[in-house]
């Protein structure tokens, strides 16, 4: 057994409200530079539909993730010798309009434009070319709310087991909000696949990091992420990637989209694994198992020996402590109402989603929702169980009814309890929750008090070397230049660069380049 | 060509290339490493690039193989196979074969380069300039095989053969081999060494890269210790 800690996330996607304040809050702080204005770390996307970059999920078409062969896993793109032969041109690689060739407007025309007969236009312009688009035709939030035709939307990769042409009428159509980002994954199929050797995972938090210096560019690893969360920087030729916001975790502080979610959706919090079980549990030879495995290798903070392991395996106490408070253990392992997003990547995913309620279908037609017992049946609810089992659990819906069954109950109990100020314990019964637990689940996810849902233990530098001395890395970085691409803390005023590199412009300035 | 310009290019330039090239080279690595790429374009323009890149590539790493082997290859060691003559022959053929893949696939590469505008808007001066410099090599070198097809002998191709190995075993008098040969030899050899000067400044500095190590890497996965 080794044992190391993550700091995972779940989001909570009952709260969704879809207003796109983690995409904008991490795109300002980010990606506001040339090269990577297509890329959002974070977006949030309309399900269904086929999402950004166009029909992401679909790995037949994209080949990421990975693939148990012969008994043994291997990176869906190909093995080590099939890999390397991609490097000159990699079939896999999505081109920008698979994004969306980025634009601004021409705004100053607005103020500049001579006197005229119509009204100035801004027009919209290429941030590649500068050029003047007639129309664009794909941007990364093209399908918010149900935009566009259910034909195309229903090419959606989670209706594949469903007979998908009766919630394109009217009265059976569904939404849910789906807020993605990098899944920071136990078994990550970039780290595998980039033959430079540039993207690792940090021992100490999980974080999945390009090593922006050692980065070449071969780009496999974009092909390699099933979740196509690694951009590829077309101005600087490296990939780039959500960094989890790393120096605020380190610092004890949530990233930017959780900080700034006005829905309160996002947790964060340490969970620790045994890293020898992942290779093994990635492997399952049926994809519905994945998920079960997955909490195999997730253990328990408040078991002793696991504590004492942790200790020795290096593990500060700080981080132990927090991962007994860690609202992600809870609702992924205690709980079990979130869960990974598509584990049949084999990636073993450490960013998790509880699924969304919605309204019973028909209700209105019934005059009353139908309950049958206390918890109505959730196989009425508006969006289909199958279609987020497709999401959440390979295809398995048992877990998904559990999970939404103990949602409704804990509604149920809640509401009871407040409007009618009488404790049902018969709802928690069927669902195998006592009254503390639903109390804490009520605590974390519908309360969700900023010290609830970001317990988030600081980095302990001190702990990199012998002693705290012994290195650079607790006291050399103190007033020294911080966060900056490449040779940026060099001295020198120039623009360029001998070996021709740029320096990052601004492009959230309005300008036409 | 006057002598001293003989001497210049062909005994000391071939010196003065191979430390630009090799401390240009360190040095870039070690200063400024966030710049040291394969800098692809493929992500604004995939059409072409599969068929474009592959010919490319591959022509040119046989080629670069080719003249390797070729040139460094001492006569006593392949003499016992061959003849002189037999060697220029396949050296032709395999030259002739390998450069056309590579200039298919570099006017496919120069096609895009210069005329789609998300390529061409986004190239840097280095990106052009060296796909034009590795075009015209490229046409030089294929030029001298009906120079090298008026004597089958093998002389020129041993004449060359003798400068290249007098010039990496340090030896002096590598520059009068190359005197009494056609000037498409001569041109090839300085802009091929040319090539090396401005090796350090380009994309090129990815040849460097290439990830071999990838294929020894026992693991997949990469962790990094705090």
């Amino acid at each position: 057994m080794k044992i190391r800690a993550q700091i995972g996330m779940v989001l909570n996607l009952d709260k969704c409200i879809g207003c796109h304040t983690c995409s904008v809050t991490c795109k300002n702080v980010w990606t506001s530079r040339q090269g990577v204005e297509y890329a959002w770390f974070n977006n949030v996307e309309t399900k269904p539909g086929i999402g950004y970059p166009v029909d992401w999920e679909n790995q037949d078409k994209w080949n990421g993730g990975w693939v148990s062969k012969n008994g043994k896993l291997q990176p869906k793109i190909g093995g080590k010798f099939r890999l390397l032969a991609k490097i000159f041109a990699n079939p896999d690689l999505p081109e920008i309009d698979d994004y969306y060739e980025p634009f601004t407007f021409n705004y100053a025309h607005l103020q500049n434009a001579p006197e005229m007969p119509t009204p100035p236009v801004a027009r919209p312009h290429s941030m590649i070319t500068g050029e003047v688009m007639e129309k664009p035709e794909w941007g990364p939030n093209w399908e918010e709310i149900l935009g566009g035709e259910f034909e195309k939307r229903s090419k959606d990769y989670n209706f594949k087991t469903i007979e998908k042409e009766i919630y394109g009428q009217f009265e059976n159509t569904f939404m849910m909000y789906l807020p993605r980002l990098c899944e920071h994954c136990l078994n990550p199929a970039c780290v595998a696949a980039c033959p430079s050797g540039a993207i690792y995972k940090r021992e100490e938090d999980g974080i999945v990091l390009i090593d922006q210096d050692k980065c070449r560019g071969w780009r496999m690893c974009v092909s390699a992420c099933p979740y196509k969360k690694i951009y590829y920087n077309w101005q600087s030729g490296k990939s780039e990637k959500c960094t989890f916001c790393y120096p605020r975790i380190e610092s004890g502080e949530p990233t930017v989209c959780s900080e700034t979610c006005v829905g309160r959706i996002r947790s964060l919090g340490v969970i620790l694994y045994d890293a020898d079980k992942i290779e093994e549990m990635a492997n399952m030879n049926d994809e519905k198992d994945l998920y079960e495995a997955q909490l195999k290798i997730f253990l328990d903070p408040n078991d002793e020996a696991v504590q004492a392991q942790a200790k020795k395996d290096g593990v500060p106490e700080s981080w132990i402590e927090a991962a007994k408070n860690s609202p992600v253990y809870k609702m992924a392992i205690d709980w079990k109402v979130a869960f990974p997003l598509h584990p049949e990547y084999r990636t073993l995913p450490m960013v998790w989603y509880v699924p969304p309620l919605s309204p019973i279908q028909n209700a209105v037609e019934k005059g009353v929702i139908d309950h049958r017992g206390p918890i109505p049946n959730v196989e009425e609810l508006r969006i289909p169980i199958r279609y987020l089992a497709n999401m959440l659990t390979a295809g398995d819906d048992e877990p998904i009814i559990f999970a939404l069954k103990r949602m409704i109950a804990m509604r149920n109990f809640m509401r009871a309890k407040r409007v009618d100020n009488v404790v049902l314990t018969k709802v928690l019964d069927e669902v195998g929750l006592t009254e503390d637990m639903v109390n804490d689940m009520y605590r974390t996810m519908a309360l969700a008090a900023y010290e609830d849902r970001f317990v988030i233990p600081t980095n302990h530098k001190e702990y990199a070397g012998e002693t705290p001395f012994d290195n650079e890395i607790a006291f050399d970085i103190r007033s020294s230049c911080g966060f900056s691409f490449g040779n940026g803390c060099s001295e020198g005023s120039t623009t360029a660069t001998l070996f021709g590199g740029k320096t990052h412009a601004n492009t959230m300035n309005g300008k036409v380049p | 060509m006057n002598t001293f310009l003989e001497q210049f290019f062909f005994g000391y330039y071939p010196y003065i290339a191979m430390t630009i090239f090799i401390a240009g080279s360190a040095l870039r690595y070690d200063r400024d490493q966030y710049t040291w790429k394969a800098d692809s374009s493929q992500l604004l323009r995939k059409k072409s690039m599969l068929l474009g890149s592959n010919l490319f590539h591959i022509g040119i790493i046989l080629l670069f193989f080719g003249h390797f082997v070729g040139l460094l290859t001492p006569e006593w060691v392949y003499h016992p196979f061959m003849s002189a003559g037999t060697k220029q022959i396949m050296a032709m053929t395999a030259g002739g074969i390998f450069g056309t893949m590579c200039l298919i696939g570099i006017l496919i590469l120069l096609n895009r380069r210069l005329f789609d505008k998300r390529i061409s808007k986004t190239s840097k001066f280095s990106d052009t300039f060296i796909l034009l410099f590795l075009f015209a090599q490229l046409l030089l070198g294929l030029l001298t095989i009906p120079y090298s097809a008026q004597h089958l002998d093998g002389s020129s191709m041993i004449a060359l053969a003798n400068w290249a190995q007098h010039v990496v075993t340090f030896r002096t008098g590598a520059a009068d081999f190359i005197v009494a040969e056609a000037w498409v030899f001569k041109l090839h050899l300085v802009l091929g060494m040319t090539l090396f000067v401005i090796f350090p400044f380009t994309r090129l500095v990815h040849i460097w890269s290439v990830p071999v190590q990838y294929l020894t890497r026992t693991n997949y996965q990469i962790v990094r210790k705090r």
